[in-house]
């Protein structure tokens, strides 16, 4: 990475890639992949357009590409639900994930989205289980999974498709427990103190890093991704060309063992001291 | 994304905290703490005979929040619960100002370490591992802690073949530790996996509130899925979705019957049948009462 984009803050961050230039998974697929076609539905509702999936050639090898949809204007965004999915958004993912297992493609997931939906609707239709069941069911996938935080990187509604062998970040990129805005309204009951938020979330592709959340990091051109999409898809195909020949080399058991112990380690704890325990007594 | 929950709480569930509990204990005579009004049908008794009755209201079955330790006392045989990880505490990942001191403070206030107590207990002579939230330890947020003693004690129960049973509570992920918590929904999501595959019953007991990250991961991937009556169940916060669709929702929206309706419960159980429920559920699935 570049030391000009390594000295953004995280709140310029966030402006940059909520720019309407900041291209989506529609600009990067015909950069990235030689076949795209897309596959709709979970079987059992609908077709979610907030969630894309479709079969894939990288390179002359098939995979399964599983994305949140953002538009690049308001009536973009009003189709695809800006980016926010429904429960059967996840379960045709899902779907399409054990689909992959089966004939052994890889997949590669584009996380991009602000967060799961919430409304009536959805509840209704148990956004929380299909969550779960999408958390629950990659972890134990038995072919490789790779994610890609493309722009945003919200909540359990991203995490759905983050359980992965190997998870990058694009340089700007954000992955965060709840967006800052609602962070701030939540523990200070101020959403206009979003900024703040933003700066001291740790949400930065470094700090992902950091905690372990990401294993790596895919350059933006200077001055961000919208600035040359060829050469942003070229860096996000280099990776994933990589990352999922290094993936297929290793045998299913190691790739779940690996995969569980990602996740597994992550937690920041410690064992009480006796001196407080005394002191509370 | 959770906000609501502690608002909505504060008007539904005025009732049966565990401030006038202790009072209670520790007899002290403040008048109006000898009386328990119930916030749903606004009947009233005497705050020891609603505790006897298990925080239950005996003329509308309002079902009160317990604590974890009163929960484990009205499910565990007597004297069979082992606690596990008893001491452990959660640091401050993403440097939240002042997470240390609060946590400190509640600590002492609540005498618990977190907000979840897991450990192995027998119910009905059943040997079985057990996770039980607290809401009044913030708002049983899932964090490090959280995370990691759940995750312990379903590894736990995998390696010793025996069912695990989660009382869920929860606001959701714990802000103030930033991304490491969200990350506990793949943590403990991944250990229900493994105990599924070796074979292991996992039942969920949904009781007042569960939401957020915590519906979202383990309390949704029960084999067998109970709710307490009338207990909040849902993702997303009444206040976010009321903000969305910029109408009140009823007032039955996310409650436990409601998710019955709707496919996502297997059962609601009343809690003085919760022994017999969960001892009946271990045995149909071939787990066997011991002899000690």
């Amino acid at each position: 990475m570049n030391d000009t984009e390594n000295t953004l803050t995280p709140w310029e961050r966030l402006q940059l890639i909520r720019l309407k230039e900041r291209p989506t998974i529609n600009d990067y697929i015909p950069h990235i992949f030689d076949e795209f076609y897309e596959l709709h539905g979970d079987r059992c509702y609908g077709d979610d357009a907030a969630v894309l999936c479709g079969l894939a050639m990288l390179e002359g090898k098939p995979v399964t590409v599983i994305s949140h949809v953002k538009g690049r204007n308001l009536n973009e965004n009003k189709k695809v639900n800006f980016a926010m999915p429904h429960p059967e958004g996840y379960r045709k993912a899902l779907r399409l994930a054990k689909q992959a297992e089966k004939f052994g493609r890889p997949v590669i997931c584009f996380i991009d989205t602000p967060g799961a939906f919430c409304g009536i609707e959805a509840e209704e239709r148990g956004q929380g289980e299909a969550i779960a069941k999408s958390i629950c069911e990659f972890m134990e996938l038995k072919t490789p999974v790779i994610s890609v935080v493309l722009g945003e990187g919200g909540s359990g509604g991203a995490l759905a498709f983050g359980v992965c062998d190997e998870l990058a970040m694009l340089s700007n990129a954000i992955y965060s427990v709840i967006s800052p805005r609602g962070f701030a309204s939540i523990l200070w009951k101020d959403a206009t103190r979003e900024k703040d938020a933003c700066n001291m979330m740790k949400i930065t592709a470094e700090d992902m890093l950091r905690l372990g959340v990401a294993e790596h990091i895919i350059d933006e051109p200077l001055g961000g991704a919208h600035i040359d999409l060829c050469k942003t898809a070229e860096n996000i195909k280099e990776y994933l060309l990589n990352v999922i020949a290094e993936k297929s080399q290793k045998s299913i058991d190691v790739l779940l063992n690996e995969r569980y112990t990602k996740f597994r380690k992550i937690g920041e704890f410690e064992i009480r001291q006796k001196e407080e325990l005394l002191g509370n007594e | 994304m959770f906000e609501d929950i502690f608002q909505v709480v504060k008007t539904r569930f005025n009732g049966g905290n565990r401030e006038k509990e202790q009072d209670v204990v520790s007899d002290t005579t403040i008048p109006e703490n000898i009386i328990f009004k119930c916030p749903r049908c606004r009947t009233t008794l005497f705050e020891d005979d609603y505790i006897r009755n298990n925080k239950v209201c005996p003329s509308c079955n309002y079902h009160g929040r317990l604590s974890a330790r009163e929960r484990i006392k009205i499910t565990a045989d007597k004297n069979s619960f082992v606690e596990f990880d008893k001491d452990m505490i959660s640091k401050n990942p993403i440097e939240f100002p002042g997470y240390e001191k609060k946590q400190e403070a509640l600590r002492s206030q609540t005498g618990l370490s977190d907000a979840v107590i897991t450990g192995e207990c027998r119910i009905r002579k059943i040997r079985v591992v057990i996770a039980v939230m607290d809401a009044s330890y913030m708002m049983a947020s899932m964090g490090s802690v959280v995370g990691e003693k759940i995750t312990r004690a379903i590894e736990y129960a995998t390696e010793n073949k025996l069912p695990f049973i989660a009382f869920t509570a929860s606001g959701g992920a714990r802000m103030q530790e930033g991304m490491v918590s969200l990350m506990q929904m793949a943590k403990t999501s991944g250990a229900v996996a493994r105990h599924g595959d070796a074979g292991q019953l996992y039942i969920t007991v949904l009781t007042d509130p569960t939401t957020g990250g915590v519906t979202a991961s383990f309390a949704s991937l029960g084999d067998i899925i109970i709710a307490e009556p009338k207990v909040l169940v849902g993702f997303a916060g009444r206040r976010v979705i009321e903000g969305t669709i910029k109408q009140r929702l009823p007032d039955d929206f996310q409650l436990a019957e409601f998710q019955l309706e709707k496919g996502f419960v297997d059962m609601i159980a009343e809690r003085k049948k919760m022994r017999s429920v969960l001892s009946h559920l271990m045995i149909l699935n071939n787990y066997r009462p011991e002899e000690i």
